[in-house]
């Protein structure tokens, strides 16, 4: 069937999660106005890397560098910074992809938490050593810290929304 | 996920070459096209600059309207609390102006005292531009503080102008784009102002900690005494902004004799702001 035949529906659907990605990078999705002391967590990230992991190519990786390139602007990074950290996600997701056998959420749960300190490691070095950008280490860390949590929560709707995303395409 | 070396291998090349068919570029080629982008902003690159500047007038446009339900949110939830403390805020507030209306009768003779005392000095500075502008994007990163403003080069916004909420100042311009311009927080890491802690006139800098407070440096110099309740006013020096805006008061010294600075703005409810550049009269 060409592209042009499949219902529009089904096409948003597919859709979903870039979508989400590019409304994630573009609000302020970040729950600041909460006042809760170092809470904070990186939404792109948990769906970056479960789309790269799961989405069987759903996630376009040109997309999610022009995602990255809006979250630098929003941000107030230096260009590129983010679309770097972005595919280099999606390389550790696709090097798991290509490795499991068996697949297992606490094996990605935990692989997840290694991917997402190399990323900010790197994240980090980048802005402090080239660019002199001061950042709190330890909000980074926190930051980090909630990810990692968030990741098992949002794996379940992801879950739930691949299953509906196969269905509709069976 | 025991594998041996030669596995690793593949499938490292294989995460890094393969493309699938679903995909136009590998990803060591965007990879590769993002840290080219990376060491060119570093350099400040023109056509980097040029493609930053483009994104930005689209960016910020883009993310204010796609911010409308979640602010609307958000100013709904706020609404309905401030109604809550309706009563509450209006008992403290009367007391407060009771004693602000005693207070600006004795500022008032300080203010024409001072006019009169700079001018024998020649150090009369004015506002000469003041631009109203109007907050589009407060994405407060917790690593950067700063947000976006919908006045530009356009508008005749230039680098370093002060940025104020009301009276107080809340930052400076630090990216000014055709139609919009980046604002950086006194709250932000990289910020430093210098300052004066009165009554004393004690003369510091006072630098963002990612919090929603200050920190002072190079005060804790014997003989100067800070107290809790000292008020934080710029001090003029470096000739960036002009001397005594109110900028917050200190709220905690710790044992180690750090003072930190509560600000008299509230930094995530900014909606409309003052762009204002200061001038030498004379």
């Amino acid at each position: 069937m060409s592209i042009s035949k499949i219902p529009i529906s089904r096409k948003l659907l597919s859709l979903g999660p870039i979508i989400l990605l590019y409304i994630s990078v573009l609000n302020e999705f970040d729950f600041n106005y909460l006042n809760l002391k170092y809470f904070s967590f990186n939404f792109p990230y948990i769906l970056i890397f479960y789309w790269s992991l799961k989405g069987e190519g759903r996630l376009s990786y040109v997309l999610v560098f022009f995602a990255g390139l809006i979250n630098d602007v929003v941000i107030g990074l230096p260009l590129g910074i983010s679309s770097f950290t972005y595919l280099s996600i999606c390389v550790f997701a696709v090097y798991l992809r290509n490795i499991t056998l068996r697949v297992s959420l606490i094996k990605d749960w935990l692989f997840f938490l290694f991917t997402i300190l190399v990323i900010n490691s790197i994240f980090y070095s980048i802005l402090v050593v080239f660019f002199n950008v001061k950042i709190q280490y330890y909000n980074l860390l926190f930051n980090v810290l909630y990810t990692f949590l968030f990741y098992y929560f949002f794996s379940y709707i992801f879950g739930y929304y691949l299953n509906l995303l196969r269905k509709t395409n069976d | 996920m025991e594998i041996n070396r030669d596995d690793f291998i593949i499938a490292i090349r294989s995460a890094f070459l393969k493309k699938g068919t679903k995909q136009r570029f590998s990803l060591i080629v965007l990879l590769f096209f993002s840290i080219t982008i990376l060491t060119l902003s570093k350099y400040n690159f023109k056509g980097i600059t040029f493609l930053k500047s483009g994104l930005n007038e689209i960016v910020y446009r883009a993310s204010f309207i796609i911010s409308v339900p979640e602010n609307f949110i958000v100013s709904s939830y706020r609404l309905t609390i401030s109604h809550f403390n309706l009563y509450k805020d209006h008992k403290k507030l009367k007391k407060e102006f009771k004693a602000l209306k005693a207070e600006n009768l004795s500022n008032n003779y300080i203010i024409s005292e001072n006019k009169m005392l700079k001018s024998k000095i020649e150090d009369i500075v004015d506002i000469s531009s003041e631009i109203l502008a109007k907050v589009l994007v407060d994405k407060q990163s917790p690593f950067l503080k700063s947000i976006i403003v919908n006045r530009g080069s356009k508008d005749e916004v230039k680098l370093g102008m002060a940025v104020l909420d009301g009276e107080f100042l809340i930052g400076k311009i630090v990216e000014v784009n055709y139609l919009t311009s980046r604002v950086l927080l006194l709250s932000d890491l990289n910020s430093k102002v210098p300052v004066s802690v009165e009554p004393n006139s004690v003369q510091s800098i006072l630098t963002g900690t990612g919090e929603n407070f200050g920190k002072l440096q190079y005060s804790q110099i014997e003989n100067f005494i800070i107290n809790k309740g000292d008020q934080i006013y710029t001090s003029g020096s470096g000739g960036i902004f002009k001397s005594g805006i109110p900028v917050g008061e200190i709220n905690i010294i710790d044992d180690s004799n750090e003072s930190y600075v509560l600000f008299h703005s509230n930094f995530s409810q900014l909606r409309l702001v003052k762009i204002v550049l200061y001038e030498n009269v004379n």
